[in-house]
């Protein structure tokens, strides 16, 4: 499976993306500059944490025009599969694909530590291969993560079965109703704030993020199956 | 030229009449406003180090591993397999006192730049700080306020730019509270092929500049470094750089792409001191002239005056110097990046830095008579003066409610208690490099290219420094080396940050003279020469300067890539070694020497005395011993035993992810205060797997250092018993509780 990790003006996990993609999970991962609008046939694109366009005026509000983004926009129209880490989702949520949006934290302080999370359903690309009801550890590090959404949408993404993750143990961020990751409503869009891609090496850490990387690649692989058959 | 300049405008910038009158001597002629500007900073205690010079040339610096030593940007070592890590630590104090946010960023943006202006890509940061209590006072109101904003402004711009600050160390006292000491510490890694050096090289190449418009701020900085405070040091902020992390991510990626190409011949940051700083040095450390003509400078604002451009401090600005012919490539990829880069004048033969606006000469200065001439002082000092009496008050036997009581008041200090608080605020993972990050003794980051991991250990210690600055110095070099033992890597190669008071005060002096001695003495002794770092005077305000306050830095490698074990305890069942032993004796005046311990300060509230003895020879078995254990893997976890001394040092290898406990029984006849909380240096906890124990004795006796059992590892208690008799036993959670919020707890008070 091929993965393609966008690089923004200001992006800073996009190296962390390439290497746990590439050599913790052995995939073919390509780099791809924010001006281009060639997406390079990738299978999968990761649009990765750090501060895009110096996170001015609002966290991703610039990001969003970028050439890339077009290309994103409908990469994932037609199925493809985005997930956008911290930075990430702040920019998936300006661009529209996704829902809500991600405010400062509640304590006011930029927080990182390795948190608790839950996959909220099994039923999407992305948390397939997470255990059910047992809590991934998978760090955190941002100021602007919490995430709101009028109750509406909240009640219609819990009723269409979209909260991916949500924070186990204690809340970081003051996210509403302990949400930290959401999926669109085709479920081939996840953005959520914490970062898999650091938790894919024993080295540094925990190793449960390897958990939605390879729920990813088993839904691609299970596409081109069918498309085979 | 316009004859404008007089003592009094002399006095202005810095200079006193002494040196006023040379300057006119050696130049033969009064200066010119813009000159007097250029000699002004180039000759500030900040740039010429007139005080320290003297007395740094004391210090080693030569080594097998050494690349590059003092007087670049950074220092270089080889770390193996032809790759190399260059570091130095910087401070920024007084900008940092007088705005917390923006004095600190941008003093991680400044370190950042002279790691990644000599090729590196920045990896880690590291911090050491000093403030004023926060206590329930109006000075104290006002050091909270300096907390938050210093640890807000470094996380701000540490976390944008993307490089992780690992951890580093803090200490509070009254004598910071308007003088914190902001001291930033930065390691970057490349090959050792590609080292470029801050020096301008061949006559008629393009002089360049890149990166953010000069604007009137920062002006003076590094004039205003080298003074002391006084009631109107408000009205100084807007002598405060303000820092842009974002362009500095552009202006890191755009120089290290550039520096591919092969067209740049030297390249510098713009730090203190700006323009004038980066075209003076540039050209002096290549043995040429530089000439600008100030009106191609890109200015944020107009009409600024030569003497304004010159002696900006706006940040995120570099000068480099590119190969005739093959700018063309410099300016495509700064291009790429968004950046301004406008070639502003060239390299000539003449030696001169010559400054033109609009064509006209408005400066014309040797570059020899800016550096090598300027003022060089052998300033007078006395002996140290004593802080406190050497004898202290009587301690009688003490209780084993008293001893609880007195763990748990130092557990709930600022200084002992958990900074978790400040390093949750710093991304300390991002590059997924950090194999241990902050809260324990030294931070390990694995070095993908070269397959080898580099720790780092930050340290320093006022309290003992202000008692003996030489041996406070000699103690901070050891346990730098310690802390680094204790994840099992070789020290190689130190930075330090020099912050003293006032050097014209012969008191204040002998303080610098002693601590830098003490650290020349250390540094050969363990091994470790100093690359580089950085030297902070007039750190005083209204006459009251701080403690003696020498940073040091040591960096060392670990031939793998693995985790370290971590400084808490992992199971119940093991063994508790004390590599090092309880050193009863050590140095003797074991009553003069607890004077200097956290338990005296923190419990009895006063410090007397002199530090910790150090037998230099055993501390290095100690650590010799530990580094073995632990690069056999025989200890689950390995924690130096430190401030508070071995009670604070227990309870915090208590206080892991999964709180395991530990029973303690100590065979000695020290009286049980001098047991737990003397802080004889040259010990280390080490919890050790029952078989694996023949094997830690045997190295540890092979060394001729000593390693004691004393006791093991158990469930939720901490419990310790002195000769077989309880002294007492503590709940977990209730001392941890202490800990983990004493320093929270202090800063939620508005």
């Amino acid at each position: 499976m091929k993965f393609g990790v966008v690089i923004f003006p200001g992006s800073n996990c996009d190296h962390d993306a390439l290497y746990a993609l590439s050599h913790n999970l052995g995939q073919p991962t390509t780099q791809i500059w924010h001006e281009s609008e060639d997406l390079g046939g990738v299978d999968a694109i990761f649009v990765p944490g750090g501060f895009s366009y110096g996170d001015y005026l609002r966290c991703g509000a610039l990001a969003r025009f970028s050439p890339v983004i077009r290309s994103i926009r409908r990469f994932a129209g037609s199925g493809g599969l985005v997930i956008g880490v911290c930075n990430g989702f702040q920019i998936l949520c300006e661009a529209g694909l996704l829902e809500g949006a991600l405010i400062r934290n509640q304590g006011l302080r930029f927080v990182c530590r390795t948190v608790d999370l839950v996959a909220g359903t099994s039923e999407s690309a992305f948390t397939s291969a997470c255990p059910v009801g047992q809590p991934l550890r998978i760090p955190v590090a941002h100021g602007e993560g919490c995430y709101i959404a009028d109750e509406a949408t909240l009640d219609r993404l819990e009723a269409e079965d979209r909260v991916a993750f949500r924070y186990a143990g204690a809340n970081p961020n003051g996210s509403y109703r302990n949400i930290a990751g959401v999926l669109d409503e085709g479920r081939n869009v996840l953005g959520m704030m914490p970062h898999p891609e650091r938790a894919c090496d024993p080295a540094v850490g925990s190793t449960d993020g390897i958990a939605v990387f390879r729920s990813m690649i088993a839904a691609t692989e299970a596409l081109s199956a069918s498309h085979a058959a | 030229m316009r004859p404008d300049v007089d003592d009094r405008v002399a006095a202005e910038h810095g200079l006193t009449a002494e040196e006023y009158r040379q300057v006119t001597e050696l130049l033969g002629r009064v200066p010119t406003l813009t000159e007097m500007g250029i000699i002004g900073v180039m000759w500030s205690e900040h740039c010429s180090y007139k005080s320290s010079r003297f007395h740094l040339k004391k210090l080693p610096t030569r080594g097998d591993r050494i690349l590059v030593g003092p007087g670049e940007n950074a220092g270089i070592v080889d770390i193996g397999g032809g790759w190399a890590a260059a570091f130095k630590i910087e401070s920024h104090n007084h900008p940092s006192y007088i705005e917390p946010f923006q004095g600190a960023a941008t003093g991680v943006g400044g370190i950042l730049r002279d790691i990644f202006t000599m090729g590196a890509r920045p990896v880690a940061v590291m911090d050491a700080l000093r403030f004023g209590p926060t206590d329930e006072t109006a000075v104290g109101a006002n050091n909270r306020r300096i907390i938050r904003g210093v640890v807000e402004g470094i996380a701000h711009y540490g976390n944008c730019i993307g490089v992780p600050t690992v951890g580093g160390e803090c200490e509070f006292d009254p004598c910071f509270s308007a003088n914190p000491l902001i001291n930033v510490f930065a390691l970057g890694v490349f090959r050792k092929d590609s080292i470029f050096l801050g020096s301008a090289k061949g006559v008629g190449n393009p002089v360049i500049y890149v990166g953010a418009k000069t604007g009137r701020d920062g002006i003076q900085g590094a004039s205003m470094a080298s003074a002391e405070f006084d009631d109107d040091s408000e009205a100084k902020r807007p002598n405060v750089q303000v820092g842009d992390p974002f362009l500095e991510k552009l202006l890191l990626e755009a120089c290290l792409e550039a520096m591919q190409t092969g067209a740049i011949r030297g390249i510098q940051d713009m730090g203190a001191a700006g323009l004038t700083c980066s075209t003076a040095e540039m050209g002096g450390r290549g043995g040429v002239g530089i000439e600008i003509e100030l009106d191609l400078v890109p200015q944020r604002e107009e009409g600024m005056t030569p003497w304004e451009i010159m002696l900006s401090e706006s940040q995120e600005r570099m000068l480099l110097v590119a190969e005739r012919g093959r700018e063309g490539e410099v300016f495509e990829v700064f291009s790429k990046w968004g950046l301004d880069a406008v070639e502003i004048g060239t390299v000539t033969g003449d030696g001169l830095l010559r400054v033109r606006q609009h064509g006209a000469v408005v400066a014309e200065l040797g570059n020899d008579f800016l550096s090598e001439d300027a003022p060089m002082y052998e300033r007078p000092f006395t002996a140290p003066r004593r802080t406190a009496p050497l004898g202290g008050p009587e301690l009688p036997e003490a209780s084993g409610a008293e001893l609880l009581a007195g763990l748990e008041t130092l557990l709930s200090t600022a200084d002992l208690g958990s900074k978790r608080w400040i390093w949750e605020q710093y991304d300390y993972q991002v590059r997924t490099n950090t194999t241990a990050g902050p809260g324990g003794d030294a931070a390990v980051i694995r070095i993908k290219e070269a397959g080898v991991s580099l720790a780092m250990a930050l340290d320093g210690n006022s309290r003992y420094c202000s008692l003996d600055p030489r041996q406070g110095a000699k103690l901070i070099v050891a346990e730098c080396c310690r802390n680094l033992a204790t994840v099992g890597a070789e020290p190689i190669a130190a930075t330090n940050n020099l912050n003293f008071g006032n050097p014209e005060k012969p008191d204040i002096m002998a303080q610098l003279v002693e601590a830098i001695e003490g650290l020349g003495d250390a540094c050969r002794h363990f091994g470790t020469p100093i690359t580089g770092g950085n030297v902070s005077l007039y750190n005083e305000t209204l006459g009251e300067g701080v403690n003696p306050s020498p940073v040091v830095g040591i960096v060392g490698i670990v031939e793998h890539m693995d985790a370290p074990a971590g400084p808490c305890f992992l199971a119940p069942g093991n063994a508790v070694v004390l590599i090092g032993g309880l050193l009863p004796t050590a140095g003797g005046q074991l009553h003069m020497r607890f004077g200097s311990s956290q338990y005296a300060r923190a419990v009895l509230g006063r410090n007397w005395g002199l530090p910790p003895a150090l037998d230099a020879d055993y501390e290095s078995a100690v650590q010799e011993a530990t580094r073995r254990i632990v690069r056999r893997d025989l200890a689950h976890s390995v924690h130096d035993v430190g401030d508070g001394g071995l009670a604070v040092a227990l309870a915090e290898c208590c206080f892991g992810p999964q709180p395991v406990g530990a029973a303690i029984d100590l065979k000695t006849d020290l009286q049980a205060l001098y047991a737990l909380f003397h802080e004889a240096p040259s010990r280390v906890l080490a919890e050790v797997s029952p078989q694996d124990l023949p094997e830690v004795i045997s190295i540890a006796a092979d060394l001729g250092a000593d390693a004691t059992i004393i006791g093991e590892t158990a469930e939720s208690m901490l419990a310790v018993k002195l000769n077989g008799t309880e002294c007492f036993e503590a709940s977990l959670s209730h001392l941890h509780a202490l800990w983990d919020r004493a320093f929270e707890t202090r800063l939620e008070v508005q």
